[in-house]
């Protein structure tokens, strides 16, 4: 519903730029430069998992999805990089305030090697990480495999991992349940060698 | 190239800049004129008395002048004052830490007890900048090391400071007393401890909105016991829980201290326990203003509002980082003495500001977040009569947000704040006639920053580009030094800059002008530009080259996402070896043919740095 009716509202705005006579740089209000990870997110960059997130995720990942659970920002308009100037500090503590004080479910992105889009998932209505694993198989349709303690994900091509509050990518199911939820920024269901590579042969 | 070390080293924020000019003189005209005066010695060889008398005159003339304007005047006289200067300076400024090396820096002036050193510009803060750029305060901390024993103080502002560069501060001067650390990042909590355990003289921590990374050492735990000498400690950036019993200790055993800036990791609570034992604390910094826990019903809350009646001294007041604004009446008994308040973490909303804004007539200094709506604005406009200087921050920093705030607020405290200097203004909508009643009801302006956070929004009312307010304000502010503009704005606008805007030293752009006249206009027009930083804006090769004959004059120009092509950056860097000009690439970007990403330029002494990332190109 609020995603709807922020569309609408996009568009009376749409219509307002449309017939404004300016003289801005062509494609000026297009969206601009996409703000990746490898551009410093406050801490240290992890720069070959977002080289990684880059090429393997759908180019469109910033831009207009068919997906109900939208971003705030309408469908067509990216994030500026660097816009409006506040300091990341300080952004990140009010958006985190605010998304507290909105209480409205817990969403993170969920990426997938090789998927044309992102998925958008409440962490809130999971209760354990069993829970969780099994939803993200059911929405992609793939087997993410048995955790083992200390050691990773075996029996599978896939390994889920996740952002955390610093910026780092983690493997899902080291921390206790309640603390992973409350530092899971976006989760990426990574593929392949790299899925092997962490920890379980 | 003629070295202008003068020039170079010892700029001055604030006042003007002395144009370059070379050393013309040399001593023996000066001694000469001292030896037919003097009337002793043989006539064939200089005698060395007159000379040793000037000298020691000078030398304790030379200690009662302490602005850097001054002293950059007198070092300009002749060699003989240059060097004596040179001997006497004990503050050194230096603006951009790649203009000039450590090593000639320590071998000019050599009994330095204080060093002031800034880094990255400033749209490094808003990840335009790769972040191993640079800026490493090693290099620095290791001359000084060598050349200066008798360090008090340092005073960073964007710097990347690592773990080993604290513990060789701490290390290498025994009588260090101020660390003053302003968005620096590249160190955390086990080289604040190594720090803190052994300067033994440490007066003053200041840790002011700087990365920390969180290594889980309890650095409060390492003050040394024994009574301290700490005068301000400030650590409200520090995004790790505290020892909150270390802590308690500290401030007990501390009874000089003045400021105390605390992190969100302090409870409301814990805050009472500090605040009972540091009743002289002149600048307090809340930390959390929530209780760890909620209080249940027959809990026994502290009385709050008589710790901050036992502070009689307090005059500045910030943090409410997580705040319950029930809370907030604690703080009735301060508000009448406060000069000093920064409700910028703080979601209250205008009801809840308004009992406290009352009360608040010595206000000098707000700072808030749009939560407070217009109204809350003109609650402030109707009672904060001394007013200096107002920042107003988004609570949704997002383009397409609704903003609480808008020309109404602006309108407002330009009517009720007369006295005001510098205005910091958030907002989604704006119109030219607010903006022109502030540049005529608030003629004392030094600081005017607009940003309309949606880009290229015209005036809400006429819908008209932004260009006459923001004209008004260079023709009506006569002491305009700073301006940063937003919103929908043509050539128009830059032509009023280049035309009224005589004493702008720091310019930002972003999003704005419709060709490289824009640029043109304000390269010819101000003379005084220091620092001009621009993004998005369709300004070209050709706008770059006009400015060639002021670029050295400035400590830094920064473009990016403009017009600007590598042949025109590379046309510059040719013309002159006293500038660095820096390409910047960012992550994301290929290379794109000619077109220039960011191009970061700023005069130097030494030539390219040789510690830059692959990201950065130097021409």
């Amino acid at each position: 519903m609020v995603a709807m009716e922020r569309r609408v509202n996009y568009e009376n705005d749409l219509n307002l730029k449309a017939t404004e006579l300016r003289l801005g740089l062509p494609g000026s209000d297009e969206p601009e430069r996409q703000s990746t990870p490898s551009i410093r997110n406050n801490k240290r960059t992890s720069s070959e998992i977002s080289e990684e997130l880059r090429s393997k995720s759908s180019s469109g990942v910033k831009q207009a999805g068919n997906d109900d659970h939208q971003d705030d920002a309408p469908p067509t308009k990216a994030q500026v990089v660097g816009w409006p100037p506040i300091r990341s500090y300080r952004k990140n503590y009010l958006q985190n305030k605010k998304n507290e004080a909105e209480g409205a479910g817990m969403y993170v992105k969920v990426s997938v090697d090789g998927a044309p889009y992102l998925r958008k998932i409440d962490l809130k209505i999971y209760r354990s990480y069993p829970e969780l694993l099994k939803a993200l198989e059911n929405m992609f349709k793939l087997t993410i495999g048995a955790y083992i303690e200390r050691k990773g994900y075996n029996g599978s091509d896939y390994a889920p991992t996740y952002e955390d509050k610093d910026g780092d990518w983690m493997l899902v199911g080291d921390i206790p349940w309640e603390m992973f939820i409350s530092s899971c920024k976006r989760l990426r269901i990574i593929q392949g060698s790299e899925a092997r590579g962490l920890g379980y042969v | 190239m003629r070295p202008n070390w003068a020039e170079q080293m010892s700029e001055d924020d604030e006042k003007q800049q002395s144009p370059p000019s070379d050393l013309e003189f040399t001593s023996n005209k000066a001694r000469n004129c001292n030896a037919t005066g003097s009337g002793s010695g043989h006539p064939e060889f200089q005698p060395p008395y007159p000379d040793q008398v000037l000298e020691n005159v000078l030398e304790n003339v030379l200690h009662f002048v302490t602005s850097r304007r001054d002293r950059n005047a007198a070092s300009l006289v002749c060699k003989s004052w240059y060097r004596v200067e040179a001997l006497t300076r004990s503050e050194l400024f230096i603006g951009n830490c790649y203009a000039v090396s450590p090593r000639r820096a320590t071998a000019r002036f050599i009994r330095v007890r204080a060093l002031h050193l800034k880094g990255k510009p400033r749209f490094a803060d808003f990840n335009l900048m790769p972040h191993d750029w640079g800026a490493h305060f090693g290099p620095w901390v290791l001359a000084m090391a060598r050349a200066y024993p008798w360090l008090e103080k340092v005073y960073l502002k964007r710097m990347t400071v690592t773990d080993d560069d604290l513990v060789t501060l701490a290390e290498s001067f025994s009588g260090f007393k101020e660390l003053v650390l302003v968005c620096c990042d590249g160190f955390g909590t086990s080289g604040l401890a190594v720090f803190v355990s052994k300067c033994r003289q440490l007066r003053v921590i200041d840790l002011i909105e700087s990365e920390v990374t969180d290594d889980e050492t309890d650095w409060i735990s390492y003050f040394p016991e024994g009574e301290s000498h700490l005068e301000s400690l400030i650590f409200d950036c520090v995004e790790c829980p505290i020892n909150f019993e270390a802590l308690e200790r500290l401030v007990a055993r501390s009874p000089s201290l003045k400021k105390l800036r605390l992190n969100r990791y302090v409870s409301i609570g814990q805050l009472y326990h500090l605040m009972i034992r540091a009743p002289q604390v002149t600048h307090l910094g809340t930390g959390s203003f929530s209780p760890l826990e909620v209080a249940g019903q027959g809990d026994q809350e502290p009385d709050y509002r008589t710790a901050f009646a036992a502070c009689r001294s307090l005059v500045c007041l910030s943090g409410f980082r997580e705040i319950i604004p029930n809370y907030l009446p604690a703080i009735y008994p301060v508000c009448a003495n406060l000069t000093s308040l920064n409700f910028s973490y703080a979601n209250i909303n205008t009801e809840q500001l308004k009992p406290i804004i009352r009360n608040c007539h010595k206000l000098q200094v707000f700072w808030v977040l749009d939560s407070i709506c217009d109204e809350g604005l003109q609650a402030v406009a109707a009672t904060c009569k001394e007013l200096r200087e107002l920042r107003v921050f988004p609570i949704d920093a997002n383009e397409d947000s609704d903003s609480p705030v808008s020309e109404v607020g602006l309108q407002a405290i330009s009517e009720g704040c007369r006295k005001l200097q510098s205005i910091l203004y958030f907002c989604q909508r704006m119109t030219n006639a607010a903006v022109i009643a502030m540049s005529k009801n608030c003629p004392d302006l030094v600081v005017f920053r607009l940003c309309i956070m949606k880009r290229h929004r015209p005036d809400a009312v006429t819908g008209a580009p932004m260009d006459d307010g923001f004209g008004a304000i260079v023709m009506n502010c006569k002491k305009l030094t700073r301006l940063a503009v937003s919103g929908l704005l043509t050539d128009k606008a830059f032509d009023y800059i280049g035309k009224y805007g005589k004493l702008i030293r720091t310019l930002s752009v972003a999003f704005a002008g419709d060709s490289d006249m824009g640029l043109k206009y304000v390269l010819k027009g101000c003379p005084q530009l220091q620092k001009l930083e621009i993004r998005d804006s369709p300004f070209g090769d050709a706008a770059l080259l006009s400015g060639l004959h002021h670029y050295y004059n400035m400590r830094f120009l920064w473009m990016s996402s403009c017009k600007l092509t590598r042949r025109g950056c590379q046309e510059i860097a040719h013309a002159t070896r006293r500038l660095v000009v820096e390409v910047i690439r960012s992550a994301d970007e290929e290379e794109m043919g000619d077109s220039v990403g960011t191009l970061y330029m700023y005069r130097s002494l030494e030539g390219p740095r040789i510690d830059a990332p692959k990201s950065v190109t130097i021409l």
